[in-house]
């Protein structure tokens, strides 16, 4: 019997972010029915109070590095990085919903405790060490955000958004579970590194067979979550039903939570047999690449335009993935944090431009903003020119990083692609920038109101991570190489 | 002998009783053949000496899960469902699916059975304590963590269906 049932401190230092994440969730809920409706707005900024704490919690976590829990989850540097993404992901998006809450119906206090809950889940994924810590991360995480993009219950697109994210995802949940439970059944543990051990070790290593079958569940279930092809068809729906801030967060927090366990799943337990998942992962990569950039070319409504590149940013991600090192994991890494940034600040000025209702949402709403509100338009060009990869942003360097990647694992055809790909994709973000700048504005744009503080405040914060990932690149990736190797 | 007799005997309940349930139409039968099906699956755990699956099938499963369909059922319009149009017109395709994948597995299970033997996966020496016993054991040492933050999917979920459910918010 052990002694004591109550876990050792550092045990407890290493979960902080979560405790803390939970801790301000909590205090959301309870809060939210003794304030007065017009003060409804403080709970916006507990959950951001709740959530710089946490990035401070990430900090201390870090400093005690090591496997806690009974090796249920690991605090590396990966872990961090992760933590703290996800952490500055659920900032932004909570900047963004301030004022959209207040706009679109009376703010109500679980919209807040559901993006903690989420964030806590996607904390939990950057740190799991074991597939059911992997599972349930993922699942707190899905539910809250399921609920999210339903959140506006009156809005027919909400809850179509949130119906077929529900049903899909569960769907998809199911199969990892199933993928799990194999893996189970024939290495008898759960826990990545042992995994690892196993499959690696002649006399103990399962049929390969079973481990096969288990990996390509696992493929699906985590493919689904990151809108990889061809698990992305519900990708445009939902993010275009979606409350924009919603579509932020979901866009960016949950993605690069989901490819951290990817990541770690693949990178550690599935190690031995990488040479059997590397041309699926290639395969894969490839095609979202393609569906993302082509399908994106004809879409006219701006959400479901920057859904199908967010599919088509997952694919360039997936190359890392397939380059299968420790170079990749780091331009992997690299990459969604520049992503993180670029993309929800497209979003924070979808948030702000489509008005009550989100009645203005198509690319030619957009025209003659630039004349109108040339601030906003600049930040926006910065997120644009960064999708598409100009240097100077941190969308260059995450390609740039991910395609030598790509070269160092003799991955050239799939580099040619790649880049290939890349120049499809200026085609739809320019168009963009000159119905922008070059059409006369519209009925939309003459009413465009001030950009409300919060969502000013992510749109700044969002174009310096773009910009300050673009000129010093190696602050963030210095980090990114150090923390690639994995616990083994 | 009687060990296999009562292995038949839970299976055809299981799997009679997951027949049966999507078969019905009235919603209130489906939830019985529900509880048959389930309490197969209970007796397959107890014969292979998991008391505690089977106390957690009989107690969560059956006492839980099924009497809140059950009242679910009574809330819905129960009339309106047996006549509406159900969603199955297409089972002959889908019966054809599952003959095809069920005589691939039953192929690649025959051939392939020898790679099927797991090494190394010695049977469970029996010890002292009972199964109830060592779940708690491992539940409340290594499994601590997962086994509190479900406590938080399980409120999030809770949240959830608040949000989505309630009247007005």
């Amino acid at each position: 019997m052990p002694a004591s049932l109550f876990p050792p401190y550092e045990d407890l230092l290493r979960i902080l972010p979560e405790i803390v994440l939970t801790i301000a969730g909590t205090l959301v809920m309870v809060l939210e029915p003794a304030l007065r409706p017009e003060r409804k707005r403080l709970l916006g900024g507990i959950a951001i109070a709740g959530l710089l704490v946490a990035l401070w919690g990430t900090a201390v976590a870090n400093l005690f590095r090591g496997p806690a829990f009974h090796q249920m989850v690991v605090v590396d540097g990966f872990a961090t990085f992760f933590r703290a993404l996800v952490i500055v992901v659920g900032i932004l998006a909570v900047l963004c919903s301030i004022h959209y809450l207040q706009r679109e119906r009376p703010d109500s206090g679980e919209y807040y405790a559901l993006v903690l809950f989420s964030v806590v889940g996607q904390s939990v994924m950057a740190a799991a060490n074991e597939l059911i810590m992997i599972f349930i991360g993922l699942e707190i995480s899905s539910i809250a955000t399921y609920v999210l993009a339903g959140y506006l219950r009156d809005d027919r697109r909400n809850n179509e958004s949130a119906i077929k994210y529900f049903l899909l995802g569960s769907f998809a949940t199911a199969f990892l579970l199933y993928g799990i439970a194999w893996i189970y059944g024939a290495a008898g543990t759960t826990n990545l590194v042992e995994i690892r051990r196993v499959l690696s070790t002649p006399e103990l290593a399962p049929p390969r067979f079973l481990v096969g079958v288990s990996a390509a569940l696992m493929f699906v279930g985590f493919a689904f979550k990151v809108s990889a092809a061809p698990f992305q068809v519900w990708a445009p729906d939902v993010y275009q039903g979606a409350p924009a801030p919603v579509t932020a967060f979901m866009s960016a927090g949950p993605k690069a939570a989901a490819f951290a366990i990817f990541l770690r799943v693949y990178m550690t337990a599935f190690e031995p047999i990488s040479n059997r998942w590397e041309p699926v992962v290639w395969l894969s990569a490839l095609a979202t690449m393609f569906v993302g950039n082509f399908a994106a070319l004809l879409q006219n409504n701006i959400k479901r335009l920057l859904a199908y590149s967010s599919i088509a940013h997952a694919g360039y991600v997936m190359v890392a993935v397939s380059a299968h090192s420790e170079i990749g994991t780091a331009a992997a890494m690299f990459y969604l944090a520049a992503y993180a940034f670029m993309n929800v600040g497209a979003f924070a000025v979808v948030t702000h431009f489509a008005r009550q209702g989100e009645k203005y949402v198509d690319v030619d709403d957009l025209a003659g903003l630039g004349h109108r509100q040339p601030v906003t338009a600049a930040l926006f060009s910065i997120f644009l020119l960064s999708l598409i990869g100009i240097p100077l942003t941190g969308g260059f360097f995450g390609k740039f990083y991910i395609f030598k990647a790509a070269l160092e694992a003799k991955l050239y055809w799939l580099t040619v692609i790649g880049l290939l790909n890349s120049a499809v994709a200026a085609y739809y973000y320019l168009r963009i920038l000159v119905v922008m700048y070059f059409h006369e504005p519209g009925e939309a744009a003459q009413t465009v109101s001030p950009v409300a503080p919060g969502v000013k405040i992510a749109l700044w914060a969002s174009a310096a991570g773009t910009l300050l990932l673009g000129i010093f690149p190696s602050v963030i990736l210095d980090f990114a190489d150090r923390s690639a190797a994995l616990m083994k | 002998m009687v060990d296999t007799l009562s292995f038949y005997i839970f299976a055809l309940m299981a799997l009679g009783g997951g027949v049966m349930t999507i078969t019905r139409r009235n919603a209130v039968h489906s939830a019985l053949w529900l509880i048959v099906s389930l309490l197969g699956a209970a007796g397959l755990f107890l014969l292979r000496g998991a008391e505690f699956l089977f106390a957690a099938q009989i107690v969560l499963y059956i006492g839980g899960v099924v009497l809140l369909i059950l009242y679910v059922v009574m809330l819905v319009n129960l009339d309106e469902t047996a006549r509406a149009r159900q969603f199955n017109k297409q089972w002959w395709i889908a019966l054809a699916c599952v003959a095809v994948v069920g005589a691939e597995i039953a192929f690649v299970m025959k051939r392939g059975l020898g790679a099927l033997a797991l090494p190394g996966v010695a049977a469970v020496a029996p010890t002292g304590e009972g199964n109830t016993e060592r779940v708690a054991d491992v539940l409340f040492s290594e499994y601590m963590l997962p086994f509190e933050i479900a406590s938080l999917l399980l409120l999030v979920a809770v949240v959830g269906a608040v949000v989505m459910a309630k009247k007005r918010v």
